[in-house]
């Protein structure tokens, strides 16, 4: 089969999504593409089901957390196209006061505990997802504990602060 | 004739009070108990033998490793790695080196990849070795796994005559490894070529066609492709189901591509293909090694690390003796170095799966988030919905095969 490449996957979704595809990277060879949370399950949906295409695999979702950033939480999908052997990152961005964004449970079953595990340390709240709940923490913990103004306690670690080393 | 499920708190899973007309029982399997092989829970709703649902229950050793590595210079998350899938922790290992590789740009030499290689397939049997033999031993039989398990041991031996250390290895180093393989361990290698396949022969014979094991494990806990790829399967698992996803072959990392290998499928799904996918794949991997045995033979002897003295620990002698050598080692060990502002996914074909790491790096001293998909955390997940219906025992030999290792899957 005929070897699938970046440009093309982009061209493809450009065509459908042109304007609601904020920004297109390639970090290290793959291709990474942000957009709204409106959008994300469209274009997750095309990319699995269209032909061409064929992401079929869901390899993974989890979230960074970018407080320095306006919308300071970044959930990160990479999906593989099992047969033309090609994989794509979508990032999505959101506001602290929105933490919304679709489930991609009507798409893939295994984004159920992926997003699970997301919202336990982010508070990302997937709607429509069928059993959000804490998955690795206890459920009375109360914070989300990746999120950067939660720092490790670790008193050992002081030696190792910035200022200590003129920056 | 299932019951809605009610929790009290939602980490503590339990039932409605049963109705005594109906005859369920609310079972609990684990947190620890012998059959789910880990620190992880199943309360199961059982209708005689039968059950009738089931919810999950993990995080029970979950260690914040994703935080922790947040705060720490790279070459302090090696031993975090080793603590994922502790049956095979040189693949975590190597996978993250060559994660942090693949952020610094830095070009391995081909012996070095060779003798990773080598490492990776040591790792995978032995993996495989615990997970059949367990297998065996929940359908009742031992033997099995006490044959086997004296070749673990052995590689176990091989990993120490490398790096000194059994079971977290701390093996890898951001390119390369810490010292070379000696003589005695690629001697320890080649002994363990000749003295594994009879043994595995022997384990295979006592169990491919005993007709207790074939009928406790044939067309159970079948999965059809499609609900694999749903669930986001990867490794023997999902290759038993028939889909030849095999990151080795499909994106080769560490020069895969120049071997030449099979990778083994299944038809039905079900636990005994499992089973078989593992053991054909064991074979497989002594094919890799004996061919980067012969690779390493024809690269220039002694290469055990790539020329990158920014991020090469110097060897402890040097450090004692030479300025230079001392400067680079405090600044290494300090993640006082240059690196890109950047993020980087690779994957590695761990023993359970796709071991992907997510690194993405502010330039500072540690990862600003780290990542990891981690194959039995995903792989797990369908265990509660594919157990409704199931026999409470077939449901055992079903979490056996899946090879749910508990570091991985609470992380």
């Amino acid at each position: 089969m005929d070897k699938l490449n970046n440009q093309q996957v982009l061209d493809k979704l450009q065509s459908q999504f042109a304007d609601r595809i904020l920004h297109v990277a390639e970090p290290k060879g793959l291709l990474t593409i942000v957009t709204g949370k409106d959008s994300v399950i469209e274009i997750l949906r095309l990319l699995k089901e269209d032909d061409t295409l064929q992401f079929i695999y869901l390899t993974d979702i989890t979230a960074v957390h970018y407080p320095e950033l306006e919308n300071a939480f970044a959930v990160v999908y990479h999906v593989h196209s099992l047969v033309f052997n090609v994989r794509i990152r979508i990032k999505v961005f959101l506001n602290i006061n929105d933490l919304n964004i679709p489930s991609a449970t009507v798409l893939w079953n295994g984004a159920n505990w992926m997003e699970r595990e997301t919202f336990d340390f982010f508070g990302i709240n997937f709607e429509g997802h069928p059993d959000l709940r804490r998955i690795l923490n206890m459920d009375d913990l109360g914070v989300f504990p990746m999120r950067k103004e939660y720092p490790l306690e670790d008193p050992n670690r002081v030696d190792k602060k910035d200022f200590y080393f003129g920056r | 004739m299932s019951k809605p499920i009610t929790r009290i708190s939602t980490n503590s899973p339990v039932f409605e009070d049963n109705d005594p007309q109906e005859d369920l029982i609310t079972l609990n399997i684990g947190p620890t108990h012998p059959a789910t092989h880990g620190v992880f829970q199943n309360v199961v709703q059982i209708d005689g033998e039968r059950i009738v649902s089931g919810v999950s229950t993990i995080g029970y050793i979950h260690r914040a490793f994703e935080k922790i590595a947040e705060h720490r210079p790279f070459y302090q998350i090696t031993p975090l790695t080793d603590r994922l899938n502790y049956c095979s922790s040189p693949i975590n290992n190597m996978g993250w080196h060559m994660t942090v590789e693949k952020l610094l740009d830095i070009e391995i030499p081909k012996r070095v990849q060779y003798m990773r290689v080598i490492v990776m397939e040591l790792a995978r049997i032995a993996d495989h070795i615990i997970c059949n033999g367990i297998l065996g031993v929940d359908t009742g039989a031992f033997s099995g796994f006490l044959y086997v398990m004296q070749e673990r041991e052995f590689i176990y031996e091989i990993y120490e005559e490398i790096c000194g250390a059994r079971l977290t290895t701390n093996i890898g180093r951001i390119g390369g490894f810490e010292r070379d393989f000696n003589d005695v361990a690629f001697a320890k290698i080649r002994e363990f070529l000749v003295r594994f396949p009879p043994v595995l022969r022997e384990f295979q014979e006592l169990f491919d066609r005993n007709r207790i094991f074939v009928e406790r494990t044939s067309n159970v806990a079948s999965v059809t492709p499609e609900e694999a790829l749903s669930y986001s399967w990867s490794g023997p698992i999902l290759r038993a189901t028939g889909v030849d996803y095999d990151v080795r072959a499909h994106s080769p990392y560490c020069s895969y591509e120049e071997f030449d290998f099979e990778v083994p499928v299944g038809t039905n799904g079900d636990v005994y293909d499992r089973y078989m996918v593992r053991n054909e794949e064991m074979w497989q991997s002594m094919r890799i090694i004996e061919q980067a045995l012969e690779k390493i033979e024809k690269e220039p002897k002694g290469v055990f690390h790539a020329d990158v003295p920014d991020f090469y620990l110097p060897p402890k002698e040097q450090v004692y003796t030479n300025m230079e050598a001392l400067i680079y080692h405090f600044k290494i060990v300090m993640g006082e170095w240059d690196a890109p502002k950047d993020e980087v996914y690779h994957a590695v074909e761990g023993a359970n799966g796709e071991l992907g790491f997510y690194l993405v790096h502010d330039g500072g001293r540690a990862p600003y988030r780290l990542h990891f998909r981690r194959p039995s955390f995903i792989n797990y997940q369908m265990f509660a919905p594919m157990s409704s219906g199931m026999l409470l025992s077939d449901a055992i030999l079903n979490m056996s095969s899946l090879n749910v290792i508990a570091g991985e899957l609470d992380a």
